[in-house]
């Protein structure tokens, strides 16, 4: 487990740097130790060569569904879209170190994570295509709905690993959440109810240092948001969220911990946001390009390619196999997406009750007149 | 049957329901060790023990959005607001997910949770303990909302709430708390939602309440009796409104006077005012009135009960009402 530092560990930080934390002297770098498995050429034990490959299969199947959606967007086939390139270490990272029984809670920037679960591509892309039929059922594959208001899924996590714990059952939840989260309510309000009650919960914070275009260091004046797990009494981890390895390692020490009774982890993924935060966003104005193309030179994908090239696991042809398998997916799915026909206007009432009140069929029959223009 | 106060009624239903459902559990501050601020959850952390009786911390949001990952995993949880005023950090779990994840999982997954709260004015409180916020948890969609008047009422329509798939708000009118005693059956006890009670009959004019306004409205009443005969409808569940049995008073009486100890705009005793005006025009025989709380921050003890509606103010709009 990382050391959870004292004082202030980056810079930029204008008068925080000369502040004392604790009495602890601010402005030492390098107390944070940011965890990484590929740069250190470390092999991870439990992970066997197929294991390795899946994880590259479920970067490629991510960075595809990013990189196409992009594409339908500008296409017009998809609406407003929260691309998550250079996330997909954290995402699949994480993910492989769950149980299938274990819950993940995303935020919208882990839209696609269903399809490391089996949810079908042309459900998420019905989602972003604005269309009732992109739900899902979330016990169906552990995976809950997409969280659009920022941070509250964090009390969602925090009850479900509660409550499986209270049943008896051996199910973890690990919640996704950006750094601008960790500034909500939600994410203090629901890492305290989890601590308190030693749900097995992983808060996995990624840190892409942009919510928009608020840096993180007006999000925050913590050296690390690794320091926040400190003011929960749980361990914290800090980790190179574009080393898929690292975040796997994370991850999966803390799901054990979780499973021995141990309760929650932090873990902060620190990586960079290269992309727009949606495609209605245009971050050149706030944001310095030459930073994003020396961390694009470093994107997560490439950079466990090439891994697995020095390992000797993988060549030009089992990569064209990969991406092609992932494209084909992707072709699929927006394919039967389109083919979906427009949901009938029954939907605007359908689903919000289980037992719904009786004006709901009255609004639904004079709708239908109106739509079918028989006007009053 | 067995004679409670009101506040014990909500007592014994929840002693009931736990021990009916294993899934039933209850959580808010001061509710186990403390047995509830008002004694709500007496003996239930003893008898359930502190899995099924939690204390949690002081966090509206935190336990409302825990509560909706507990039903993800089965559970029925039913919390606890200590006050209605303390509900509102809630709203942001309770408008952008209690009232929208079962929509949002296309119907494939319930929320059966239940929120309760001591709400309403009159009991010479701090601020922030007198607030009668039912207007925001009726707006939200997705969530229904009881209100009882009555010991028996308090313990049937919170059965109701806790046995019913969707989410359910219910307001219990502090007020009355331990004023209210009435005979309340024993056992088992539901009182469906979505059926208004007329809690006295009459041919000249309704009086439509709900909560501590019921027996209010009921004192009015009496009052009147020399000069008018007054019925008292109490609505019991807002939402689903039982429009039926408001239409069908509306087409006996010809008058209504709807009281509420919210503030007047925008609030329920608008939404009621509406719905007769849309649907019961022919039957009236003058303006709906409301006698309601004023549009102001709920006031300082020594004068709230000239912000309270009072059986003056009612019998006042009767009056104007029964001569217009």
């Amino acid at each position: 487990m990382a050391q959870v530092a004292r004082g202030a560990g980056s810079g930029d930080r204008g008068d925080a740097e000369a502040r004392p934390i604790d009495g602890t002297p601010a402005g030492v770098r390098g107390e944070h130790e940011l965890r990484g498995v590929i740069d250190e050429e470390r092999a991870l034990e439990g992970l066997g060569e197929r294991d390795l490959l899946d994880l590259y299969r479920s970067l490629v199947l991510l960075r595809t569904y990013d990189e196409r959606s992009l594409v339908y967007h500008r296409q017009g086939r998809i609406g407003t879209y929260a691309i998550f390139w250079n996330h997909e270490a954290m995402q699949a990272g994480a993910v492989h170190a769950l149980a299938d029984e274990d819950w993940i809670f995303p935020a919208y920037r882990e839209s696609a994570i269903g399809l490391l679960r089996g949810i079908p591509a042309s459900t998420i892309l019905q989602w972003w295509r604005g269309h009732p039929s992109g739900w899902w059922n979330p016990a169906d594959y552990n995976v809950a709905s997409i969280c659009v208001p920022v941070g509250t899924q964090v009390p969602h996590a925090a009850g479900l690993a509660w409550g499986k714990r209270l049943r008896g059952e051996q199910a973890c939840a690990l919640v996704f959440f950006g750094d601008g989260a960790t500034s909500e309510g939600s994410f203090h309000e629901g890492a305290n109810f989890a601590a308190v009650m030693n749900a097995p919960l992983i808060l996995l914070c990624n840190n892409n240092q942009w919510a928009i275009s608020t840096p993180l260091e007006a999000q925050t004046r913590t050296a690390a948001l690794v320091e926040k797990a400190a003011g929960y009494g749980i361990p914290g981890i800090r980790v190179d969220g574009g080393d898929v390895l690292a975040v796997y390692e994370a991850t999966r020490e803390a799901v054990e911990r979780a499973r021995a009774g141990g309760g929650p982890t932090f873990i902060e993924a620190v990586t960079y946001r290269v992309a727009p935060h949606a495609t209605a966003d245009d971050p050149r104005v706030y944001i310095d390009l030459e930073r994003v193309e020396a961390e694009k030179q470093n994107e997560c994908v490439g950079r466990y390619e090439r891994h697995l090239r020095r390992l000797g696991l993988l060549d030009d042809a089992f990569a064209a196999d990969v991406r092609a398998e992932a494209l084909e997916v992707m072709k699929q799915g927006i394919a039967e997406a389109e083919a979906e026909p427009a949901p009938d206007v029954s939907l605007l009432f359908e689903h919000a009750y289980a037992s719904p009140p009786p004006s709901f069929a009255r609004d639904l029959a004079e709708l239908r007149r109106i739509l079918g223009g028989d006007l009053g | 049957m067995s004679e409670r106060f009101l506040v014990e009624a909500v007592n014994d239903a929840l002693h009931v329901e736990l021990a009916r459902d294993d899934s039933v559990m209850v959580m808010g501050e001061d509710v186990g060790r403390a047995g509830g601020v008002f004694r709500a959850t007496a003996g239930l952390r003893e008898r359930f023990g502190k899995d099924r009786c939690v204390d949690t911390p002081l966090a509206e949001a935190g336990m409302l959005g825990t509560a909706v990952g507990l039903c993800m995993a089965g559970w029925r949880p039913v919390c606890e607001m200590q006050y209605d005023a303390f509900s509102y950090p809630c709203l942001d779990q309770l408008i952008n997910h209690v009232g929208r994840y079962r929509w949002r999982t296309g119907g494939t997954m319930q929320f059966p949770l239940v929120v309760r709260m001591p709400y309403g004015g009159g009991v010479r409180a701090p601020e922030l303990h007198d607030d009668s916020p039912e207007t925001y948890y009726v707006h939200t969609p997705g969530v229904k909302v009881a209100i009882p008047s009555t010991p028996a009422d308090a313990k049937g329509l919170l059965a109701a709430a806790i046995r019913d798939p969707d989410p359910v708000v219910v307001l219990e009118p502090k007020l009355i708390y331990r004023t209210e005693r009435a005979e309340v059956p024993d056992g088992e006890h539901v009182v469906p939602l979505g059926q208004a009670r007329l809690a006295r009959e009459g041919s000249d004019l309704t009086l439509v309440a709900y909560g501590a306004m019921v027996p209010l409205c009921e004192r009015a009443a009496e009052a009147l009796a020399a000069e008018a005969s007054v019925e008292v409808l109490d609505l019991r569940t807002l939402k689903p409104l039982d429009e039926e049995a408001l239409l069908a008073s509306a087409a006996r009486t010809g008058r209504i006077v709807v009281v509420s100890e919210a503030p007047r705009t925008v609030g329920f005793a608008a939404e009621v005012s509406a719905i007769l005006a849309e649907k019961a025009i022919l039957d009236l025989q003058g303006p709906v009135l409301r006698v309601t709380g004023y549009d102001v921050p709920y006031p300082y003890w020594t004068i709230e009960d000239a912000y309270m509606p009072s059986v003056e103010r009612v019998v006042d709009a009767a009056r104007k009402l029964l001569v217009f």
